[in-house]
């Protein structure tokens, strides 16, 4: 909503500064550009402007109308009310970056107990103020390995188990330069990521897989971790934070960095964003972290205080010899993300990851009964997300499924042809049983309508 | 204002400081006065490395900038200062003495004569001043 200032404040400005109108300002720009014609339509009042967005809003079909098993990355998870209680306190809400700590205690207090978070989640020693999201992070982390080893080793490997839009977001960063950016066995994507070590060498300065994959996939690193090391490369794991209430933290298993998408935590789905990105890695490579560091301090008084910290890695001061041009944080939805664990806590976050972890299990043992249905990957554990073989294209399950009000699973034939019939289903808290065994319904209905 | 500029230095324009006779390598009092407090150092060449002049050698943090430290001549790098890396401060306090940062055997002595001695220096930094 706009509410301009009076005519009466309008004019005490001008007289402030003495120009006699508005129009004066404007003399710098040559005439014929001063006013172009703007083909707005006519201003609308707040109540007409309130429904016609409503109606825009109310064109989409949400998880709100909807029962969804759709994850991929951004999952339906239940946003405590507390978490918008807080964050839209103004003092939050609006405030600006925190670089005078004299009037910013609250936010960079916020900020030093989301990274003191991240450490005790991922089992790290060191974690920044967050980045945009998971997807970004992980550009970053390979930024940082190719810094840890000043250029000589410009190769990076990925495991193509990877988010697609992470490695997408890589590339875009990275395809201009001169780094190598090498995802092995890319037409084999569900590859034992062991295998990645066959694209490891001398010029490797990182190895990054991802806990659970794209495919919903859980490994235990810790023998790829030795390997990667073993050839002085670093290894980076990039996680979904929630699973990692249940399941052992990538710090424990040897890794260097450490990065994950925090939509999860307290963060609603927003057609894709804002979301968090988490970045934290071991305490010596501190100095070729990216981002923003809040760390703790005494004042004056002795009175303990937060400040920016490790300043002079960032842009604004290293300027052309910055490792990296991020200059901000994500400190509202890194403020949902400690308000949504400070609640839950340690045995809260873990009764969460238990509710997703069994409802999918129960969901995969159900939906592999069926006819025509089996698991993919029937041997290897996964959290809240398995991948699915179905007997028709997943796209034409998903727009059957849809008459039965559910948002079927990811179709991964959009990102891997060589996994056509293949449904990434996810299944979180907000499911029910019901919902479970109406989707198994479901999907065996659609089977049996195409067979006949 | 007033630095300390020592006789039996050669010195370029880029504020470090070379021992002639041993080939040892650092920043000047001026240099660390306009830096402030100097929070971090990362000697970037290891033993062994071979570096041309104006390859860069260091780089020192400071809480309002990062500076990097060129090699004043060419040469092979004998020995570092591990040292800097856990008392930063010394750079501050003894620019000249336990501040040194690496130490290079060098190539060819005639690009000495390209720098400048102590008077010239010391003009140098009265000039930036004004």
């Amino acid at each position: 909503m706009y509410t301009p200032h009076t005519p009466e404040e309008r004019r005490a400005m001008l007289e402030a500064i003495g120009v006699q109108r508005i129009e004066d300002l404007f003399s710098d720009v040559p005439a014929k550009y001063r006013y172009p014609k703007m083909n707005l339509p006519p201003a609308m009042t707040e109540m007409e402007v309130a429904e016609e967005m409503q109606g825009l809003a109310d064109a989409n079909l949400t998880v709100k109308d909807f029962v969804s098993f759709l994850g991929a990355g951004a999952y339906h998870h239940y946003v405590p009310a507390v978490v918008d209680h807080i964050l839209r306190r103004g003092e939050f809400y609006t405030a600006y970056t925190p670089y005078q700590p004299e009037v910013s205690q609250g936010t960079l207090h916020a900020i030093f107990e989301f990274q003191s978070l991240m450490c005790a989640l991922t089992g790290m020693e060191v974690a920044n103020a967050s980045m945009y999201d998971g997807a970004t992070a992980v550009a970053e982390a390979v930024n940082m390995a190719y810094h840890v080893f000043r250029g000589k080793r410009p190769k990076a490997v990925l495991s193509a188990a990877l988010h697609p839009q992470s490695l997408a977001t890589v590339h875009t960063y990275y395809d201009a330069s001169d780094r190598e950016i090498v995802v092995p066995h890319a037409d084999d994507p569900t590859a034992d990521p062991m295998r990645l070590l066959d694209a490891v060498d001398e010029r490797t300065s990182l190895v990054m897989v991802q806990y659970p994959d794209f495919f919903g996939r859980v490994y235990d690193f810790t023998a790829l971790a030795e390997a990667v090391h073993a050839k002085g490369a670093l290894f980076g794991v990039a996680v979904n934070p929630l699973a990692l209430g249940l399941l052992k933290p990538p710090g424990d298993m040897g890794a260097d960095i450490v990065t994950g998408e925090g939509q999860p935590l307290g963060i609603p789905l927003s057609f894709g964003g804002p979301y968090l990105g988490i970045f934290t890695t071991r305490k010596k490579y501190v100095r070729k972290m990216a981002g923003r560091i809040v760390g703790e301090t005494v004042d004056t008084r002795g009175q303990r205080a937060y400040v920016l910290t490790l300043t002079a890695r960032e842009q604004h001061i290293r300027r052309a010899r910055a490792t990296s041009n991020i200059c901000t944080n994500n400190a509202l939805m890194a403020l949902a993300a400690t308000v949504y664990l400070g609640l839950l806590g340690k045995d809260g976050l873990r009764r969460v990851a238990e509710l997703n972890y069994h409802k999918a299990h129960y969901a995969a043992q159900r939906l592999a009964a069926l006819e025509g249905y089996e698991l993919a990957f029937p041997d290897t554990p996964f959290f809240n997300e398995f991948t699915l073989k179905t007997p028709l294209p997943v796209a034409e399950i998903n727009r059957r499924l849809l008459d039965y009000g559910i948002f079927g699973g990811y179709d991964l034939s959009q990102d891997f042809p060589s996994l056509d019939r293949h449904m990434l289903v996810a299944v979180t808290e907000m499911n029910t049983k019901d919902e479970i065994d109406l989707l198994a319904a479901a999907l065996d209905e659609i089977a049996r309508e195409a067979a006949a | 204002m007033s630095w300390k500029v020592l006789p039996n230095l050669k010195y370029t324009k880029n504020d470090e400081w070379i021992n002639p006779e041993d080939g040892t390598v650092g920043i000047t009092d001026y240099a660390q006065a306009q830096l402030s407090d100097v929070v971090y150092v990362e000697i970037t060449v290891s033993e062994g490395d071979e570096v041309q002049k104006g390859d860069i050698v260091a780089t020192v943090e400071s809480v309002k900038a990062a500076a990097d430290v060129y090699a004043p001549v060419s040469g092979t790098v004998v020995a570092i200062n591990d040292e800097l890396a856990d008392t930063p401060e010394v750079v501050n306090s003894d620019p000249y003495g336990d501040a040194w940062m690496v130490r290079l055997e060098i190539a060819n002595p005639a690009e000495l004569d390209e720098l400048m001695d102590a008077d010239a220096y010391q003009q140098y930094c009265e000039e930036r001043e004004h």
